[in-house]
């Protein structure tokens, strides 16, 4: 099967300071995966890359096979919770439906089928019943579970999440990661968190972004791996014997 | 009021004049609606300003060279157009210097104006009707160009409102979903280009930016989804260029103003009570 993501000897700078140093990571379909790191460690800018909104200076990436570009329609992506104008005339719906840009027609107005998926998504996400909200009118966790639906309503195989807990309730945040978890049955999530020792319970593997980025299967993400990844001194991460290149098998 | 409603029945400038102010109506509401919610008023402020070099040199054109062909609506559409080109490029290309540039584009284009208004020999009432609005001088063929620039905003918004929606909402979103963003970032200011146009032949280059914005922001209080906010604008806009030229025709002051003056009240009475 191919991988969901493949980077190979991937660099990236930012204004001529190296953010990413040669980056060897393979994520396989059907993975739960968790990238953490300090801030501005290069979690998000990982995350952009293989959205294709930021391209690598050097060595190459891979989605599905595909260039981050080719692959786009395969990838649902779920924002950072934005900051919106709080009068801004959409519901609900109108939201998730934005998904379907890509799968619609182009022209004139949404389809039957273009609402299907989109009251489908809904109801995968526990919202069916809020489809004519004002969508500034939801909770921070319904808005973020809408900004998922809008994901999902494109039907994608890959579901990329940045930092989609940022500013909600732990007891929010616990109901988040079993819907993750549910959807995980059918599609490959990689999402980015500040927040690594409550998300360890529900996702498989774990890339850590320091001055290397590592690929970890969750049992062997101790207390140590994470004070010496946020600690800086990630040697002890780099020589971990089962650490592959291709992360767990 | 009932000097107006009499006089309507006989004089066929005032029933251009009532024309005039419900079909604009439609493009007010529709494209402010944008206008509001993707916050570029600064810039549909610049593109109007800029109108006045078209309409300046039509008017020179026109008196001096006899050219008669090119209308004054026409000379606006090409400057309004041609100023949402020159701001829609800097913006997106050039981003940190964006309202330096509307303010330049701006103040350019009325210098040109003006400039081609003074060497034009004759009266200068011209230029008040400009700047202010003369909804009293729209001619039945003015009625035909504005129906026609209404049939063209509205098509555009109905077969693109998606993507015009979804890069509003949320631009990096809709990029990766495949919509060209920076297109349809050009073809709003477009539209808000045509509107202003229209709008100027009711209020002028100068009040344009209220009767743009503030009957879609008081929608905006009320409305949940877009479609409710243009019709509710929509509507709004209607009621105010109506009562406008109503109030202003018994007593004999100038229509655009008396407007403004309406929409602005309107703006801050609704504001007030619609706090939230």
């Amino acid at each position: 099967m191919t991988a969901a993501i493949t980077c190979r000897n991937l660099d990236f700078d930012y204004d001529g300071k190296a953010v990413l140093r040669n980056v060897n990571i393979t994520i396989p379909s059907g993975d739960f995966v968790c990238v953490v790191g300090p801030n501005g460690s290069g979690k998000t800018t990982l995350l952009k890359i293989a959205l294709g909104l930021l391209k690598p200076v050097s060595g190459s990436i891979e989605v599905f096979g595909r260039s981050p570009d080719r692959a786009r329609g395969r990838i649902g992506y779920v924002p950072q919770h934005p900051q919106l104008d709080p009068l801004f005339p959409v519901s609900v719906m109108d939201v998730v439906l934005m998904g379907r840009l890509g799968r619609s027609r182009s022209l004139g107005s949404w389809s039957a089928d273009d609402r299907r998926h989109a009251r489908q998504a809904l109801g995968e996400v526990d919202l069916a019943d809020r489809e004519g909200h004002h969508f500034a009118s939801l909770s921070g966790g319904q808005k973020q579970r809408t900004l998922i639906a809008r994901a999902l309503a494109g039907e994608p195989d890959l579901l990329l999440l940045d930092e989609p807990t940022a500013g909600l309730d732990a007891h929010i945040e616990e109901g988040f990661y079993r819907l993750l978890d549910k959807l995980n049955e059918r599609l490959t999530i990689v999402l980015v968190s500040h927040d690594l020792g409550f998300v360890s319970g529900f996702v498989r593997s774990v890339v850590c972004v320091g001055q290397d980025v590592v690929v970890h299967p969750t049992s062997e993400v101790t207390g140590q791996v994470i004070a010496d990844l946020y600690g800086g001194d990630v040697r002890l991460i780099r020589h971990d014997h089962r650490c592959s290149e291709d992360g767990h098998q | 009021m009932t000097i107006f409603w009499d006089a309507l029945q006989t004089h066929a400038f005032l029933q251009y004049a009532l024309t005039a102010g419900l079909l604009v109506s439609i493009p007010c509401g529709v494209v402010g609606s944008f206008v509001v919610i993707r916050r570029i008023s600064y810039i549909a402020g610049g593109i109007a300003h800029s109108v006045l070099a078209g309409l300046g040199i039509v008017h020179y054109l026109r008196v001096v060279h006899g050219v008669e062909w090119l209308s004054p609506m026409g000379g606006a559409i090409i400057a309004a157009l041609l100023a949402a080109g020159i701001i829609g490029w800097v913006s997106l290309f050039l981003k940190q210097r964006e309202d330096t540039v509307i303010g330049a584009v701006w103040a350019v284009g009325m210098a040109t104006g003006i400039l081609f208004i003074s060497m034009t020999p004759g009266y200068t009432t011209d230029l008040m009707s400009y700047l202010f609005g003369n909804i009293l001088m729209v001619t039945s063929r003015d009625l035909w160009l504005i129906g026609a620039l209404d049939l063209v905003v509205l098509a555009t918004v109905a077969l693109f409102h998606k993507q015009l929606l979804a890069v509003s909402f949320d631009g990096e979103f809709a990029g990766l979903r495949g919509v060209h963003v920076q297109r349809f970032y050009f073809l709003l200011l477009g539209l808000t280009a045509l509107t202003v146009v229209l709008l100027v032949s009711v209020v002028g280059i100068i009040l344009v930016i209220a009767l743009l914005t503030l009957p879609a922001a008081m929608a905006n209080l009320f409305a949940r989804r877009l479609w409710q906010m243009m019709l509710l604008a929509t509507g709004i806009c209607a009621l105010l260029t109506t009562s406008g030229l109503a109030i202003s025709y018994g007593p004999d002051l100038p229509a655009g103003a008396v407007t403004i003056l309406l929409t602005g009240a309107a703006y801050f009475l609704v504001a007030l009570v619609r706090r939230r």
